[in-house]
């Protein structure tokens, strides 16, 4: 193995330094005493304080979990379908159209995903009456469509390194197709739909583009919230719920990992004893 | 055999489901409907293959009909603030007024033009500093040991799950006249003045740029991950030097993952709204920014259609290339 050069170790260093630096003086700033977000003025509690006492960020934050909830569902169950489709299903009229389909909205700009679904729902309207006004409804369907291509990706992925064979194996055994993937294959991309599931709900719990494009009066999601203060200036709060958010996340993602680590190493052990047992 | 909670709770639902099915597909009332249905050419898998097939066309495909449709019609004082396209008038006669004044009215207005060459570099730069920075990052990461390479991509992915919307507000704070890095910068002694860093286009490169850098990182971690070591081995025994080994394996080698991360870096940068409205100043015209203005502070809803589908147009070829990259990788990987 060759060894890294000073160079590479450098971009590295800096890289990651460009990635967090932001991140902590976030994390920093919120608990500074002062209103002037960049000047250190003491140590204090007091924008958490605030944040929790915000109702309507508190209600937009409900809202916009609702949404990212079911969301993620929706994105996962249909996500999976297709995935299986692309992945398993060789050749069918369409295929193309339908891997074109899955692929455009991962790099679609969100201005034009957004125009173009709020101009249906207007024309949905208009001819069957559906879906009356805008809100809950549209937001869901908009972010499912856009989130339903991320976990398209990544269960296709993982179906097409894993082997075909056990589901064949299954079905020579006379397993019907629908049972196949019950027994067989949900089980062996579960990994892949919970965190599909994740980064649906991610998605939509971030997104501020096409969001804003198809809500209607009275439903203001959380970064639609975040966006209006922002605008008019920082805010110290603000800091205070993206420390909030950093941890949580942060927690998740280095838990999940040691936890995956751990359930590879029991695994990687009963696969040792059972061949030992077999000796 | 212990296997993971979740695995074994999703064993068991998937289980019981797969008992649930087969007692409705036993059943002669299913027997029966599915005899008539194959009997139409409708068959499980046909019915599979249509449940994403429609979501996609009804929410993806149909809407660009629509903005197309859009784009060519009147302004009107209604809600829907747009005249219809077809009327019918009379009996059987139907009218269609087709206006191409909305495309018309992009060309003699230079603001539109300007706003799309003005998007098309600053993408095009953004994307050039991703790699630069993106590129020396998955590398190194590529040729870690296993344990580290796997805690630097988690390092690499973690702020991608924290909101990007409050990581552009970040380098605000950053930015700002009496910021952070003026602030530092001025009790070093470096400037005596703050710099004027925010609502310029340089802080939009520095956004886009940081927010994207994680989509130009996996692509290219992927591909220099799989590659093969002995290729470099071999052309060390033949006497190469390191830096010419890079330019002549290492990096044509890595041309799909270059590929593949410039598209998902450079294709939604083109008409990125959040980064320019907020770091951007009132002067910094971005497309993005232009088709949002125009539909919620003029309400102007054929300008802003026709403004989508000029940027689609200008968008097609670089999709397409994505696309094929997209699909190859998918098929390199059985």
């Amino acid at each position: 193995m060759q060894r890294r050069s000073f160079f590479v170790l450098t971009m590295l260093a800096f890289g990651f330094a460009f990635l967090y630096v932001p991140i902590l003086s976030m994390v920093v700033f919120s608990f500074n005493e002062s209103k002037l977000v960049t000047v250190w003025a003491g140590f204090s509690f007091k924008w958490y304080v605030e944040l929790f006492n915000n109702a309507q960020m508190l209600n937009a934050a409900k809202l916009s979990l609702q949404i990212a909830s079911l969301n993620a569902t929706g994105a996962v169950i249909l996500g999976t379908i297709s995935g299986l489709v692309l992945a398993r299903f060789g050749r069918f009229r369409g295929r193309t159209m339908l891997s074109g389909m899955t692929t455009a909205p991962l790099v679609m700009p969100e201005v034009i995903t957004g125009l173009s679904l709020l101009l249906l729902f207007v024309a949905m309207e208009q001819a069957i009456g559906w879906p009356s006004g805008r809100g809950v409804t549209t937001i869901t369907l908009a972010h499912i469509t856009f989130s339903m291509a991320y976990v398209t990706v990544v269960v296709q992925s993982r179906l097409t390194t894993f082997d075909e064979s056990l589901e064949e194996a299954a079905m020579d055994l006379g397993a019907r197709p629908a049972k196949v993937f019950f027994v067989i294959t949900l089980p062996i991309i579960l990994p892949a739909i919970i965190s599909g599931w994740l980064l649906a709900f991610t998605l939509s719990w971030d997104d501020l583009v096409i969001t804003s494009f198809v809500s209607g009066p009275g439903s203001t999601t959380l970064p639609m919230l975040i966006f209006s203060k922002v605008r008019l200036g920082v805010s110290p709060d603000i800091n205070a719920l993206a420390t909030i958010m950093v941890l949580i996340v942060t927690v998740g993602i280095v838990g999940s990992a040691l936890w995956m680590q751990r359930q590879e190493k029991v695994r990687q052990r009963d696969v040792q004893m059972a061949k030992a047992a077999n000796e | 055999m212990a296997q993971p909670g979740y695995v074994s709770v999703g064993g068991w639902l998937s289980f019981t489901l797969a008992r649930l099915i087969e007692g409705v597909t036993q059943s002669q009332a299913y027997t029966r409907a599915q005899r008539w249905l194959r009997n139409r050419g409708v068959t499980g898998r046909a019915f599979v293959i249509a449940i994403p097939y429609f979501w996609l066309l009804l929410f993806f495909a149909v809407p660009f009909i629509i903005v197309l449709k859009i784009s060519f019609s009147e302004t009107m004082l209604a809600m829907p603030p747009y005249a219809p396209l077809w009327e019918w008038v009379g009996e059987q006669a139907l009218e269609i007024k087709v206006n191409l004044a909305n495309f018309t009215f992009l060309f003699t207005d230079s603001l539109y033009g300007r706003a799309y060459l003005n998007s098309v570099g600053v993408a095009a730069v953004s994307t050039i500093l991703c790699l630069l920075i993106g590129y020396p990052m998955a590398y190194g990461i590529a040729r870690s040991s296993p344990a580290w390479r796997n805690v630097l991509m988690m390092l690499v992915i973690l702020p991608f799950w924290t909101s990007f919307l409050l990581r552009v507000y970040a380098w605000i704070g950053l930015l700002k006249g009496n910021g952070v890095i003026n602030n530092i910068l001025m009790s070093l002694g470096v400037i005596n003045e703050p710099l004027v860093m925010l609502q310029t286009d340089f802080a939009v490169y520095v956004g886009i740029t940081y927010s994207y850098l994680p989509f130009m990182v996996l692509p290219l971690y992927a591909n220099l991950e799989k590659m093969d070591l002995t290729l470099l081995e071999a052309a060390a025994d033949l006497g190469c030097r390191p830096t010419k080994a890079f330019l002549r394996i290492t990096l044509p080698l890595s041309i799909p993952g270059i590929v593949a991360g410039a598209m998902l870096v450079f294709i939604p940068a083109v008409g990125e709204f959040v980064i320019p409205a907020l770091l951007g100043g009132p002067d910094s015209l971005m497309i993005g920014k232009v088709l949002w203005s125009e539909f919620f502070n003029n309400r102007d809803w054929p300008i802003a259609s026709a403004v989508a589908i000029a940027m689609l147009i200008l968008l097609v070829i670089p999709i397409m290339v994505f696309q094929y990259f997209q699909g190859r990788q998918m098929s390199v990987h059985r």
